[in-house]
């Protein structure tokens, strides 16, 4: 089975940038999970987006020409922020996995994947 | 299909069999088809059908001897004709549109709940009610039923559907809600634990998801206990049986849980005391009022024996201290000779625990018994958050009163007749508005 997890935080929360303290030890964290992530073969994807500010939304109205704004699809408080594609025995496994993400601050939602078109 | 030898019993107790058949076992069945089979819709649908055969085929052939055992044949018999014809149909869709369902994970032969249709049909061959394997089915579906995943009101309505046997509609007229809603609540969460994957599986961390069983069942028996429907309605003393049921099953299978022990003991001496808190006119009747002769000695006594068993273990928690107060109350032989001292420290210590303001206001309730109405209200005066219960206005209203301020403690009862919805209540805040006017 897999399962999407979204990870929602809060753009302005402060973390640190390249080369500043704290980042090769936030780094670590992260790179720790993925390792965790493969060596379990649980492992499908990843991605950690730019934030909402790069962000363009295309907007579909039936009978109306599709528009082109900046910005993300709504304005919250906390935004998509990045992904994990992940394979799970079954829901309580995916959310152990979920939990142990190193995200400082948000949240974290997980879906299970209906179909993907690129599975094996 | 053959079903296991019947021996006829008095048609008088066809009735009361059927209910027990749904009440006793079918969450036990349907918790074993559910592992066995590991797709909860299908031991659910095929529960339901053999409940149905019962009612059809009781009243001609009569009770059988062993009626858990009868349903555990029946409902599996017809798990695998569902399992049959299931695979049939996928059979002829794969034989008519070959290339529309190759690669399909949904129509190939192994369906979502993994194993083909054979070796789950074998799968369900050994199956026994009894024994210790039943009981943590059991425990595996009450756990799933209350699954962090599911929202509350879901977790209720299947713990009470699927491991205690109550109809759709019985909950949804013990909760005042259309059975429609309910029964698509159901469906929703249903759709949920099969599609999201929701495991029938006994977690790492066992307490933490205990935790959640006992807080439905906390609500089950609230609801049951304080309802908001009325009084004269039997379905609210069945609500908190029920919820008393499922209690106890829970401390049957899980003993080794302290606070199981404390909120079956804390459940059966609010039930025991139960018998005196409503009066003849319907009207509900203050503690302190309470004719305790109408208390159900027995049931305190049994209260007293799980409450003593729970407490030994040294693992305090919230429902304990709950049941320790209650006992206070319960074993006490008059208002004046309850230990309100010793009730302050114990709320207090639940405060501490639970951080509720509903469990700082009895504390402050306690403490204006113990040392008098002006401590109380210093503590009442302290509580934020509670402006829209009832009950904090309703104790405001009592200590303004015996301090000596009718015209005050009028509209706090005014204020918290406002606020409650339950007939009994609003009786008696009636009561207590008309007293304040005598003072004034």
């Amino acid at each position: 089975m897999e399962y999407m997890i979204l990870l929602h935080s809060d753009e302005t929360y402060p973390t640190p940038a390249p080369g500043a303290p704290g980042f090769d030890e936030m780094m670590a964290g992260w790179l720790a999970y993925n390792q965790q992530l493969i060596d379990g073969g649980h492992w499908i994807a990843a991605a950690n987006l730019q934030p909402t500010l790069t962000a363009t939304t295309i907007r579909r109205t039936p009978g109306a020409a599709p528009s082109v704004t900046d910005g993300p699809y709504v304005e919250t408080k906390e935004q998509l922020g990045g992904f994990y594609l992940i394979k799970a025995t079954d829901l309580d496994e995916a959310l152990a996995l979920a939990e142990a993400i190193p995200l400082p601050v948000g949240s974290i939602e997980v879906r299970p994947v209906s179909f993907r078109p690129d599975a094996s | 299909m053959t079903l296991p030898p019947v021996a006829g019993r008095r048609p008088a107790d066809l009735q009361a069999a059927l209910i027990e058949l749904a009440r006793e076992h079918s969450g036990r069945v349907l918790a074993l088809l559910a592992r066995q089979f590991n797709d909860l819709d299908l031991a659910d649908e095929s529960v339901q059908d053999g409940l149905l055969e019962a009612a059809r085929s009781w009243p001609r052939q009569g009770i059988p001897e062993n009626p858990a055992g009868w349903l555990m044949t029946v409902a599996r018999n017809k798990a695998v004709d569902r399992l049959r014809r299931a695979a049939s149909a996928r059979r002829r869709t794969l034989a008519a549109a070959p290339d529309l369902v190759a690669g399909s994970a949904v129509l190939d032969g192994s369906d979502s709940a993994g194993g083909t249709v054979d070796e789950r049909i074998a799968g369900g061959e050994q199956m026994q009610v009894g024994g210790r394997d039943g009981d943590e089915d059991q425990l595996r579906l009450m756990l799933l039923c209350c699954h962090p995943a599911l929202d509350r009101d879901s977790q209720v309505a299947l713990t009470l559907r699927l491991v205690g046997g109550l109809t759709t509609p019985e909950i949804a007229s013990a909760f005042l809600i259309p059975a429609a809603t309910l029964a698509q609540r159901i469906v929703r969460a249903k759709r949920k634990i099969r599609d999201a994957r929701i495991p029938l599986r006994i977690p790492d961390r066992l307490t933490e998801r205990v935790d959640a069983i006992l807080g439905v069942l906390y609500l089950i028996f609230n609801e049951g206990y304080l309802s908001r429907t009325d009084n004269a309605q039997i379905i609210r003393l069945d609500l908190a049986d029920q919820a008393i049921r499922l209690t106890q099953l829970l401390y049957r299978l899980l003993p080794e849980n302290s606070e199981t022990g404390g909120l079956l003991a804390l459940q059966v001496f609010h039930r025991a005391r139960l018998g005196g808190r409503v009066d003849s006119a319907g009207e509900l009747v203050l503690l302190a009022d309470q004719d305790r002769s109408l208390w159900d000695v027995r049931m305190i006594e049994q209260a007293n024996v799980i409450l003593a068993g729970a407490v030994q273990r040294m693992q305090p928690g919230p429902y304990q201290l709950q049941a320790i107060i209650a006992a206070q109350h319960a074993n006490a032989p008059s208002q004046e000779s309850t230990d309100w001292p010793a009730i302050a420290v114990l709320y207090q210590q639940l405060s501490a625990m639970t951080e509720s303001p509903v469990v700082a206001l009895n504390r402050a309730v306690a403490v204006a018994m113990a040392d008098g109405p002006l401590a109380g209200r210093a503590l009442l005066d302290q509580l934020t958050g509670l402006e829209r219960y009832h009950l904090f206005h309703a104790a405001r209203g009592e200590l303004q009163l015996q301090a000596g301020n009718p015209g005050a403690a009028r509209d706090c009862f005014t204020t918290a007749r406002a606020l409650t919805e339950n007939p009994a209540e609003r009786q008696h805040l009636d009561r207590r508005v008309a007293v304040c006017d005598r003072f004034r």
